[in-house]
């Protein structure tokens, strides 16, 4: 056995194993970047989900813009008060009490309300239905599929589809944005969390049209527009709209809609 | 460099991102083909990654092989050898991108440290040793397998991409599926071998 050739083999490795490790240490603190010691505490207190939800890349993103300014000290949609209040201790700001918002589907035609043209055994997901003919088998182009694209991106599990109608759990929302960013109809907005009324219908069809469709579909009548002392509402591409910092809760809309399409979220 | 020299790089080049692919026909480096080529833009970052860290490697390799190993007559630790060196350099790449190059580090992100122990990284070091490549043709050598690397995972994202809308029987979906079509690039890529 060659003893020798073990010891250089080893001596070898071992000196260019120690060469690497001094090269490395002595490179890690020549290029040595500095890091805010604040942003790590401020990314110690956001919730860590990384959802996305602040429009940073993960909640280190969110935390380095914070940090630097850009963002404010309640950028988090998903902490909410609690954590906002952490991060403005973190930064010596006192933060500005930030609304919170929940997601809304704007539709309500459920199997019953609606019904389907034809029988669709295709692949049940809401992105194909702008392939198939007449854009889905739902008697509505413009509705809720229920396939459940929202329910699969939402990372809270705040979103379910309940008798072919895609319905926000309120109280589980962190106001993310995915599903809104995921309908391809473009179905869910952000409202605030007490906003008391809400237009769940989204329909871009003519009013007869429209009446064929689904039994609670907006027909863009204007009656609610017409009738809101506050000027909230506006009906625009077939539909009506209430504008939630407008809105003063008088309910006078939901009285005067004679298509049940305006929903009390109080109740 | 006289032009035999050159005309044997470019055969080189050649052959070695396509004829004699890689992932494709060596099947080194299957664990990110595979692992990240869900996306198109995420495999152009891995692609990208491999392409600067295969090409630096090789030449540092090289590097080391020449001046060192073979003086020393340990040639036979060139593995153990090339594995530390690997991982220091891109170690170090790491924290010199970081400070001074920070929009490169930023694009090549995750992928940069992820590549560490790609074995097609160590594998063309290796080749470069055996098929008795000066540091040059090593160089080229390793830049022209990562751009093969990179145009298979990237054309593999792209098929993946589409494949999403596809009614895959129920037993395919997920990895089955990838590598059937992994497969099937593989027969494609027989179809280089008329090149040379």
């Amino acid at each position: 056995m060659n003893v020798t050739g073990i010891i250089i083999a080893v001596a070898i490795v071992a000196a260019i194993g120690l060469f690497i490790g001094i090269f490395l240490g002595v490179a890690a603190n020549v290029f040595k970047v500095e890091v805010d010691e604040r942003e790590e505490k401020v990314l110690a207190v956001l919730p860590g989900n990384n959802c996305g939800g602040c429009g940073y890349p993960g909640c280190s993103g969110c935390a380095a813009a914070i940090v630097k300014g850009e963002a404010p000290v309640s950028a988090c949609p998903v902490g909410g008060d609690p954590v906002a209040a952490k991060v403005g201790e973190i930064m010596g700001v006192k933060a500005e009490k930030a609304k919170r918002m929940v997601a809304f589907v704007k539709c309500q035609g459920d199997c019953e309300k609606t019904h389907d043209d034809y029988h669709y055994t295709g692949q049940k997901d809401c992105q194909m239905m702008a392939f198939v003919p007449n854009q889905g088998p739902k008697s509505c182009n413009s509705g809720c599929d229920g396939y459940g694209s929202c329910v699969k991106v939402c990372p809270f599990d705040a979103i379910h589809v309940v008798n072919g109608v895609a319905l926000v759990d309120k109280e589980k929302c962190k106001a993310c944005g995915k599903c809104i960013a995921t309908c391809p109809r473009n179905l869910i907005e952000l409202i605030p969390y007490d906003a008391p009324f809400a237009v769940a219908c989204s329909s871009k069809s003519k009013g007869p049209q429209a009446m064929k469709e689904c039994k609670v579909s907006c027909i863009a009548c204007g009656m609610c527009a017409k009738n809101c002392p506050a000027q909230a509402i506006t009906v625009e591409n077939m539909h009506a709209h209430i504008d939630q910092e407008k809105c003063i809760g008088c309910g006078t809309c939901k009285e005067k809609c004679k298509r049940n399409s305006i929903v009390d979220l109080m109740k | 460099m006289n032009g035999s020299y050159v005309l044997n790089l470019v055969v080189i080049a050649i052959t070695s991102s396509l004829v004699s692919n890689v992932v494709l026909s060596q099947f080194l480096g299957l664990c990110p083909f595979l692992g990240v080529s869900k996306k198109v833009k995420t495999a152009a970052g891995m692609g990208g990654a491999v392409i600067f860290v295969i090409t630096l490697s090789s030449l540092v390799a090289g590097v080391i092989y020449k001046f060192i190993l073979t003086p020393l007559h340990v040639t036979y630790l060139k593995t153990i050898v090339f594995i530390l060196i690997i991982a220091a350099l891109v170690q170090f790449v790491e924290l010199f991108l970081k400070k001074f190059v920070k929009p490169l580090y930023e694009a090549l992100g995750v992928y940069l440290p992820l590549i560490t122990t790609n074995c097609a990284v160590l594998g063309v070091a290796i080749n470069n040793v055996n098929y008795g490549y000066d540091i040059l043709t090593g160089v080229i050598n390793g830049f022209a397998t990562a751009a093969g690397f990179a145009v298979a995972i990237i054309i593999l994202a792209g098929i993946r991409e589409k494949m999403e809308y596809n009614d895959i029987p129920k037993p395919f979906r997920g990895m089955p599926i990838v590598l059937v079509t992994a497969g099937l690039m593989a027969i494609a890529f027989c179809g280089f071998a008329g090149l040379i």
